[in-house]
């Protein structure tokens, strides 16, 4: 659905180039898990993905369609959830009412279920500025699944919730995701989406770091406590002994720990992505 | 739906389902929650509970029907008896002799154990 390639972006020339042949490839039926450091470049990369920035040179397409061009066939199928926003002094009727149009699949009907989920009532004359940042942000979520764009990108999205929200948000990924659909979450959290991803995306500036399914992982990498004569990629300590990221034994499959990947993808990334390669 | 850390998470959901047919809250030819109901209600990736539907059916734990979806296998529950006694043999039972072992219980005291446990 996304087709990035060869990606260059700077914010400040002086700084140096923050993306530099960026490429990268997005496709519908999955949800991603965007991870990366601070000012690795995530919420750039959300940016440029949908249109906001300029590449020095390189293109995002989605679906065939460079998204800088900004065509109504693109925007109208296409929703961003940024991480902080704000909402204007407007009821939420207003408010659906001046934006649902730019939106063909939009359905009301969806939004109320949606916001059954988070617990937000169905009252649509509520004042979209009396709101707390974390209600703004379950409405405005609500708004942005029930729009039934294609593409659907949240930065930090559970950032701000508290946490009953943050089961009610996996309900609602897992409730509107179709094979039709890609969705990218991009995220610190990792507990609140491990077990929702299909795909776990690591990029560190210029490098993806790591590009795969959670089904690989978990019949590639085994995250548990260390035996004798384990060959472990990545160790770590923990109340419960050393924890380790270790090669799969045949028929082993644990749980996938995304923070334990994470801090293992950052720190030997070769010998995490020799394992989806050589094995191929 | 809380998981453990020790196994993938399709294999739990398998491991939750199998717990229903065997306390009779699925019952035989009875309907089996779709993939995406499913994975709405416990809030996993659909594709991971399709996978735990791959799993039961090469299983033999259920089978589908073409466009009605997925259900309980009339012998479903002596499949699921089979494949965790087999697990409990091959695995847990081999620590847990360990463990008498190490501490001493001899196979008379143990033999007295387990008759008692069965007599609660």
């Amino acid at each position: 659905m996304f087709t990035i390639s060869n990606l260059t972006f700077s914010y400040n020339k002086r700084n140096g180039d923050l993306f530099h042949d960026f490429s990268l490839e997005l496709n519908a039926g999955n949800v991603y898990g965007l991870l990366g450091k601070n000012g690795a470049g995530k919420s750039t990369l959300i940016y440029l993905m949908t249109g906001l920035l300029t590449p020095a040179s390189g293109e995002v397409l989605m679906d065939g369609e460079n998204v800088r061009r900004r065509l109504p066939k693109t925007m109208s199928d296409l929703f961003l959830v940024p991480e902080e926003f704000e909402l204007p002094r407007l009821t939420l009727k207003k408010y659906v009412g001046i934006n649902a149009p730019f939106y063909p699949r939009f359905s009301m009907e969806d939004m109320q279920r949606y916001l059954d989920i988070f617990e937000m009532g169905g009252d649509l004359n509520v004042k979209l500025n009396s709101l707390s940042m974390g209600q703004k942000k379950k409405v405005f979520m609500a708004f942005a699944f029930a729009t039934n764009t294609r593409a659907l990108i949240m930065d930090e999205p559970t950032n701000g919730l508290d946490i009953p929200s943050k089961s009610q948000f996996r309900k609602l990924v897992t409730t509107c995701m179709s094979d039709d659909k890609m969705m990218l979450i991009s995220t610190h959290q990792v507990r609140d989406i491990s077990d929702i991803l299909d795909h776990v995306t690591i990029i560190d500036q210029s490098r993806v770091l790591l590009n795969t399914g959670m089904a690989d992982v978990t019949s590639k990498l085994a995250f548990r406590p260390l035996r004798d004569g384990d060959q472990p990629i990545f160790t770590q300590q923990s109340p419960y002994g050393t924890l380790g990221v270790v090669p799969a034994l045949p028929e082993e499959e644990t749980k996938v720990d995304l923070e334990m990947l994470f801090n293992a993808t950052l720190q030997n990334s070769e010998a995490i992505n020799q394992m989806f390669t050589t094995l191929k | 739906m809380n998981f453990k850390d020790n196994k993938a998470i399709y294999l739990q959901i398998a491991d939750s389902i199998g717990d229903q047919i065997l306390s009779g809250a699925l019952t035989p030819d009875g309907k089996v929650p779709s993939v995406r109901e499913l994975a709405a209600e416990i809030e996993v990736n659909a594709n991971t509970v399709a996978r735990t539907y791959d799993h039961l059916q090469q299983n033999g734990v259920i089978y589908t029907k073409r466009g009605l979806g997925y259900f309980v296998s009339p012998d479903a529950q002596e499949k699921i008896v089979a494949s965790r006694r087999n697990q409990l043999m091959q695995g847990e039972m081999d620590y847990f002799l360990g463990q008498l072992k190490a501490v001493g219980i001899t196979p008379a005291e143990l033999q007295e154990l387990y008759n008692n446990y069965l007599n609660k």
